[in-house]
């Protein structure tokens, strides 16, 4: 019974290989006049599907209103906007694209999702297609993510990183007018803030991303790619870890709360009970729907506070991909072209102040008269492009239960980067 | 064709022994009797065996096999990827039995099971009885005892996670104006084990009290009246005629109450996702998790589900013998 289960799995195999090594010749053919076709938009025809992972409230009418200008652009292709939460799409089109039903043609993926999503072979290898137009344009970090193998699977939409965003009033009633550039003047800032004002300094998000900046500033990693080797158990991070409870136990910030507590930093920063918080470009059109910042003057953005080492913060973004399933190959292509062109970025630029991944969209008048936009460029800059390997995503969920105990003053830093390093051995057997 | 090979078959070893023609016969005149019966439920059999038995099948023998998500095999338009998933026999079954992973989360799950369904029966019962007398407002008290359980699971879970919120949630803004200090509820262990299982109460009790309130009418009130001639106190009465009488109705609704606690997964999942840390993480948000995160693994997850489903058919028939030694068949 086993061995037939084997012999069976084993037909299966070589069967799936002759297949594969045939659909690759063939594909290749139909690429060709599929792309020569593509030259007329009114000859492309179908409906394509888009999952959308904005806010739908503050940042979906400007996409909504960019498919409006792409259908009106190809007359004959309709497009499906379905906006999928942020938190739910990577699982949902997991499940969709494994089922081989209900998957979008097009996913709005994470940057930190599109190598897991190409190494499983959902997503379209996308070179020499019409997606992909002067991608020497975009910028190197959001580019990389796009990348597996070598070959493109995505293409970047808009990318991003944190940053410390801060009420301006506050800290002037603290007596600053800039913002804190090191941890220490962050500690000593919310601290005075919190005694002048009565107002919480700083609010911390409980979440592995947001962790980062303080690893990065004490000159700590996770992984070493290059090497192969796991690098989250060190000095470094167990001095950023240390940190992070010294701004919680001295009441520079407030021990934050492990549920919601993305939801709660915004609403004390919204609601002005809190002066400053870690959060990226993404944040900002739903900040400015907060009674503090009516006037948009009023929020301060500047670079993470550095720690011993320098000022860093992940790289984050979004590219667009597509399904490798998609029955409408040609005009998924065309969406893709059309909303990472430079004009596309800039229009989402101007509204509600995403970034641009394009080089050359940051020379448009629109993007440059955005003053956040401007504002986060250098900050962009400087931003620490994270390990694109599949296995990225699941680095996260044992940092946050790390991060979570050591909130709750269950654990020393030294024990979690312990346990945190014991359980990414569990993920990378083979890497030292 | 098939039939005529089988037939010759039966035949053959009919012909072997006397005693096997005999008992053929009977069979073979109870289906002719009762061959619309099996018309009737076949059906059903199929429907069963496509829903139930096929993805259990399917379920034992990935838990038998190393398949993830990477190694399943699929063809997605150009991508070809093959099957590379081998038999492993028990590797996985080996490997959660011998992580202190899986004693920790069990004894959490008992713990969880117990303590809910304990409150559950014993609040259930003891509403069932305050609303089993005359009193006024009768139907409107049933009916706003009820309501917990007219909540969809998930609706109550996200009020309750709001409620439950440490800076912003009602429960703490009640703690504060009444000149306590707030609590992290859902940020540490303890609290948010009691969270938890605060919320299974509350949405599990109605069913309890319902179910009781059925058992409770359907005993006699002749059995009372006799009962207090004979001079019984009200503990006497509870003890010998209420106690009894609601076996039948309690044995099968704590039965069931513990299959659905231990499986208990959108109050554990929408209100802590498992947290802090993985503290309030019960088995079945565990198998999720392994099934539903990041790169899935499906053989490990069928393994977990493998294992709880052994565990409550053993506990199922451990409960059941229990009752049969006491006289209760069901």
């Amino acid at each position: 019974m086993m061995r037939r289960a084997f012999s069976a799995a084993t037909i299966v195999a070589a069967l799936a290989l002759a297949v594969s090594a045939c659909g690759g010749g063939t594909s290749d053919s139909a690429a060709a006049p599929a792309q020569s076709a593509a030259a007329d938009p009114s000859k492309i025809s179908g409906e394509i599907t888009w999952w959308d992972t904005v806010r739908p409230d503050s940042e979906g009418p400007t996409f909504q209103a960019l498919i409006k200008e792409f259908e009106a652009k190809y007359p004959s292709i309709k497009v499906k906007y379905v906006n999928v939460p942020s938190d739910q799409a990577q699982g949902q089109f997991q499940t969709a694209a494994q089922a081989g039903t209900g998957a979008p043609d097009v996913i709005r993926s994470e940057v930190a999702w599109t190598a897991q999503f190409a190494s499983l072979g959902y997503l379209q290898p996308l070179d020499g297609t019409r997606a992909v137009e002067n991608e020497s344009d975009f910028m190197a970090s959001p580019l990389s993510s796009t990348k597996y193998n070598g070959k493109a699977y995505a293409v970047p939409q808009v990318t991003d990183t944190l940053a410390l965003l801060y009420n301006k009033k506050l800290l002037e009633k603290a007596g600053y007018d800039k913002a804190p550039t090191t941890v220490e003047e962050l500690k000593k800032v919310a601290l005075d803030v919190k005694s002048k004002t009565g107002v919480n300094g700083l609010a911390l998000n409980v979440d592995s991303y947001f962790l980062l900046p303080f690893m990065y500033g004490e000159g700590g990693d996770l992984l070493d790619v290059q090497n192969k080797k796991i690098v989250v158990n060190s000095p470094a991070n167990v001095k950023a870890m240390a940190t992070v409870t010294d701004l919680i136990t001295s009441g520079a910030a407030p021990k934050p709360a492990t549920q919601d507590s993305y939801a709660n930093a915004m609403t004390a920063l919204k609601d002005g009970k809190a002066a400053m918080i870690y959060n990226g470009p993404w944040a900002l059109s739903e900040i400015y729907q907060g009674k503090e910042f009516k006037d948009k003057a009023n929020l301060g953005i500047a670079p993470v506070p550095a720690g011993s080492a320098k000022a860093g913060a992940p790289t984050g973004g979004w590219n667009l991909a597509i399904y490798a399933g998609s029955k409408n190959l040609g005009a998924s292509y065309e969406f893709v072209r059309f909303m990472s062109t430079a004009e596309a970025q800039a229009k989402v630029a101007k509204e509600i102040s995403l970034l641009p991944t394009r080089t050359s969209a940051y020379g448009n008048p629109d993007v440059q008269g955005n003053k956040d936009v401007a504002t986060f460029k250098p900050i962009i800059d400087t931003a620490v492009a994270r390990p694109w390997i599949p296995e990225g995503g699941q680095l996260f969920q044992p940092l946050l239960e790390g991060y979570q105990a050591i909130v709750g003053g269950k654990t020393t830093p030294e024990d979690m980067l312990k346990k945190v390093d014991s359980d990414y051995h569990g993920i990378f057997k083979d890497w030292s | 064709m098939n039939g005529t090979t089988s037939d010759r078959a039966a035949d053959a070893t009919g012909v072997r022994g006397p005693g096997r023609r005999e008992k053929a016969g009977p069979a073979r005149r109870a289906m002719a009797r009762h061959w619309y019966a099996w018309a009737m439920v076949v059906p059903v059999v199929l429907v069963t065996g496509l829903l139930i038995g096929w993805p259990l099948v399917r379920g034992v023998y990935l838990s038998l096999t190393d398949a993830t998500e990477a190694t399943m095999g699929r063809t997605i338009g150009v991508n070809v990827i093959p099957s590379t998933y081998e038999f492993v026999g028990l590797d996985n079954y080996v490997s959660i039995l011998g992580s202190g992973l899986f004693w920790e989360k069990l004894v959490w799950t008992v713990i969880w099971t117990v303590v809910c369904v304990g409150l559950h029966y014993s609040l259930g019962l003891g509403l069932a009885m305050l609303l089993n007398r005359r009193v006024r407002f009768r139907s409107t008290y049933r009916l706003l005892l009820i309501l917990p359980w007219a909540i969809p699971g998930f609706v109550a879970a996200f009020i309750w996670r709001y409620l439950y919120n440490s800076d912003y949630g009602v429960i703490n803004a009640m703690l504060k104006a009444a000149g306590f200090g707030a609590v992290g509820w859902l940020d540490e262990p303890t609290t948010a084990k009691i969270a938890v299982i605060a919320v299974n109460v509350w949405m599990g009790v109605p069913f309890m009290m319902i179910a009781v309130l059925g058992g409770l009418q359907s005993i006699p009130g002749e059995l009372y009246e006799a009962a207090e001639m004979d001079g019984a106190t009200p503990w006497q009465r509870f003890r010998h005629i209420t106690v009894p009488g609601l076996r039948t109705v309690s044995s099968t609704v704590v039965l069931l109450g513990t299959i659905w606690t231990f499986n208990m997964f959108p109050v554990i999942f929408l209100i802590t996702r498992g947290g802090p840390g993985s503290s309030t993480e019960i088995l079945v948000t565990y198998a999720y998790r392994e099934a539903f995160t990041s790169i899935r693994n499906y053989s490990g997850s069928a393994a977990w589900g493998m294992i709880i489903l052994l565990l409550l058919v053993v506990l199922a028939l451990v409960y059941r013998r229990a009752l049969r030694r006491q006289g209760e068949v069901w």
